[in-house]
């Protein structure tokens, strides 16, 4: 029945390259999609991710990222006097405007840190270091954002809030879901870029570093009994929180997955339609088949084998296609990330949506009258 | 393969078919009685519409009489559930039909080696078995050829090859003649004859063909759904071949008392 299966599929080279055509458009517009759906959730909490903290401690209320709101410094040194803290660091988030060389203005996101704490420090630096934020006026920005900030090398000068900054150095692929870049300079001078009024004696965040051999949770608990007026979070935590709004509470990530789903349901129609219309045309065969006493599950193989060799191969194509869009997508604003777990999912997906389309074939071959055989 | 004696390995009593659309109804066999024997080559004639094709469809269980009773082999199959009609088709039926339904995408070989397969035998002795049947029908030499590179006598050969696939004792074919010449129409019909007599199969064939009268060793003559004529030879009434010299329609219809 395989060769049958085979022979059959691949005879009509047309009409196998429709069937291969919609299942590699389905697949690659649910890659895409699911692709861009990973990547927004990772850019929304990345630098939560990339803090190396153990702990947030925020403002009671705060439920991501993204609304840090300022509390006082008096915070900072309890966490620093609790027991099982080894390190703890004041931490900057606020939206400021940045004016290009050429005039023009766009809002950034500024983050403010203690350079050489190893907290909450940009990471993946292509130029420059980190050290050299430690100048006065200093900062870092990804050059994902070099055209939309106007600044193309290290040296290169603007204004941020009204106060001088020079650009010291250049992260890779540290992308902003709000589309703001992110800004990184120290904690004193985001405080000057975003709001000169405000106390040096505040903090939006406070990152900590449990001691060895103090579970997070644990000083979690310590911290949250010991501290009043604000949330003290693990770095999961405050990530999955930060996620969940960005994706869900938005609605950005139900739109991503809504079109997702599209792209399936798309898939289905079109690979059950080539697939149903395969079957149509070799529906004689099938009757002649079954008048030969090929029982019900026989002619299920076949059609199922024609399914499965479908996903298969329109699973590789769609990945090589897919290849491209994630390489190009590196370079643009919203990245669409494939693990090799979505990959692997991918695969299970075609052969699913596949196995799905064919039943609607399975269902026409269960009912063929094998006397059909003997019309002519 | 099976003895020469000539039992009865179909017997059918009381057959009708009635198709129902609507208030509307057809009988397309009415209270048929029948006794196929093997080592026999039963022709089943009649015009257009006399219920020769259901005859045949019922007889090969893959239709449903409406009334009456089916024995096979001595197995009473009228009343077998649907699932169990596939195995009495693999075991006990092979097919031949009028447009050979062959698979245009499989070769010769393969065409037979599916009927195997659908059977359950596979891999290289289910091939060899099929190599050996096309050689049975005189195709040895076109093993490898695709439908499409066949005659029509070639096609029907291989359909007879793949109808031979499971050693069934009962051989069914629709005008297996109807779409040949009459040379090719000659070596069919000679084949068939061959099965029954030489190999014992009850081979019943269903055909307008008058070409193929001489063949047969019975006639059963149809009209409206009934048997009007049966139990007829033609074989020996007829002293020449009928591929050599056609009877005429006055022959025909003398012998068939139409």
């Amino acid at each position: 029945m395989g060769l049958l299966a085979r022979r059959n599929l691949f005879h009509d080279k047309v009409r196998f390259a429709v069937t291969l055509t919609g299942i590699v458009f389905a697949l690659v517009l649910i890659i895409i999609q699911f692709g861009l759906f990973l990547g927004f959730t990772t850019t929304t909490s990345n630098n939560i991710d990339h803090s190396n903290a153990d702990l947030w401690v925020v403002f009671h209320g705060v439920g991501y990222f993204d609304t840090g709101r300022n509390f006082s410094e008096r915070k900072y040194y309890e966490v620093l006097s609790t027991p099982g803290v080894e390190r703890a660091e004041k931490y900057m988030q606020a939206f400021g405007r940045w004016k290009r060389p050429d005039g023009r203005v766009e809002n950034i996101q500024v983050i403010g840190f203690h350079p050489g704490s190893g907290l909450g420090e940009p990471w993946n630096v292509v130029q420059g270091s980190v050290a050299d934020l430690k100048e006065e006026d200093s900062v870092f920005v990804d050059e994902l954002y070099r055209e939309k900030l106007g600044v193309e090398k290290i040296g290169d000068r603007v204004e941020i809030g009204d106060h001088r900054a020079r650009v010291v150095g250049f992260t890779r692929g540290i992308r902003s879901f709000t589309t703001s870049p992110f800004v990184y300079a120290t904690f004193k001078s985001s405080l000057d870029y975003t709001n000169p009024a405000s106390s040096e004696d505040s903090t939006a965040y406070i990152l900590v570093k449990a001691s060895p051999g103090v579970s997070p949770a644990a000083l979690q608990k310590r911290l949250h009994d010991r501290l009043t007026d604000v949330d003290v979070y693990t770095t999961a935590e405050f990530s999955r929180k930060t996620r969940f709004y960005w994706m869900f509470t938005t609605g950005a990530g139900l739109a991503v997955l809504t079109a997702a789903l599209m792209g399936l349901v798309v898939g289905v129609a079109v690979v059950a339609q080539t697939i149903y219309a395969a079957t149509m045309d070799h529906i004689r065969e099938y009757g002649t088949l079954k008048a030969m006493g090929a029982t019900n599950r026989y002619l299920y193989r076949v059609l199922m084998e024609q399914a499965v060799w479908s996903a298969v191969l329109g699973y590789g194509l769609a990945m090589i296609v897919a290849h491209f869009i994630v390489q190009a997508s590196e370079k643009g604003g919203a990245i669409i990330l494939m693990p090799w777990s979505m990959s692997l999912g991918m695969l299970v997906l075609a052969v699913v949506m596949c196995i799905a389309a064919a039943l609607v074939s399975i269902n026409k071959v269960t009912r063929i009258d094998p006397a059909m055989v003997f019309r002519g | 393969m099976h003895n020469l004696e000539r039992n009865t390995v179909i017997r059918a009593r009381g057959l009708s078919k009635i198709y129902r659309e609507g208030a509307t109804e057809l009988r397309a066999l009415q209270e048929v009685d029948l006794d196929v024997r093997a080592g026999e080559l039963t022709l089943l004639m009649g015009p257009s519409g006399s219920g020769k094709t259901t005859l045949l469809s019922i007889l090969g269980c893959i239709l449903r009489a409406s009334a009456g009773t089916l024995e096979l082999l001595g197995e009473e199959v009228s009343a077998l559930p649907e699932t169990e009609l596939p195995r009495i088709r693999r075991d006990a039926i092979g097919f031949v039909f009028q447009g050979f339904n062959l698979f245009p995408t499989l070769t010769a070989t393969e065409n037979v080696a599916l009927a195997l397969d659908v059977r359950g035998h596979r891999g290289a002795a289910a091939k060899k078995r099929a190599e050996e049947l096309l050689a049975e029908v005189g195709l040895a030499q076109k093993a490898r050829s695709f439908p499409a590179d066949l005659s029509g006598g070639q096609k029907q050969r291989v359909a007879i090859a793949r109808a031979l696939a499971g050693d069934p004792p009962i051989l069914l074919a629709d005008e297996p003649t109807a779409a040949l010449d009459s040379t090719s129409g000659r070596a069919v019909i000679e084949l068939l004859q061959k099965l029954a007599r030489v190999h014992g199969r009850a081979v019943v064939m269903v055909t307008h063909d008058p070409r193929v009268l001489p063949f047969g060793d019975r006639i059963i003559q149809l009209e409206d759904g009934r048997i009007v004529q049966g139990e007829t030879s033609l074989a020996d009434t007829l002293e020449k071949s009928p591929f050599l010299e056609p009877p005429t329609g006055e022959q025909i219809s003398q012998v068939l008392s139409i």
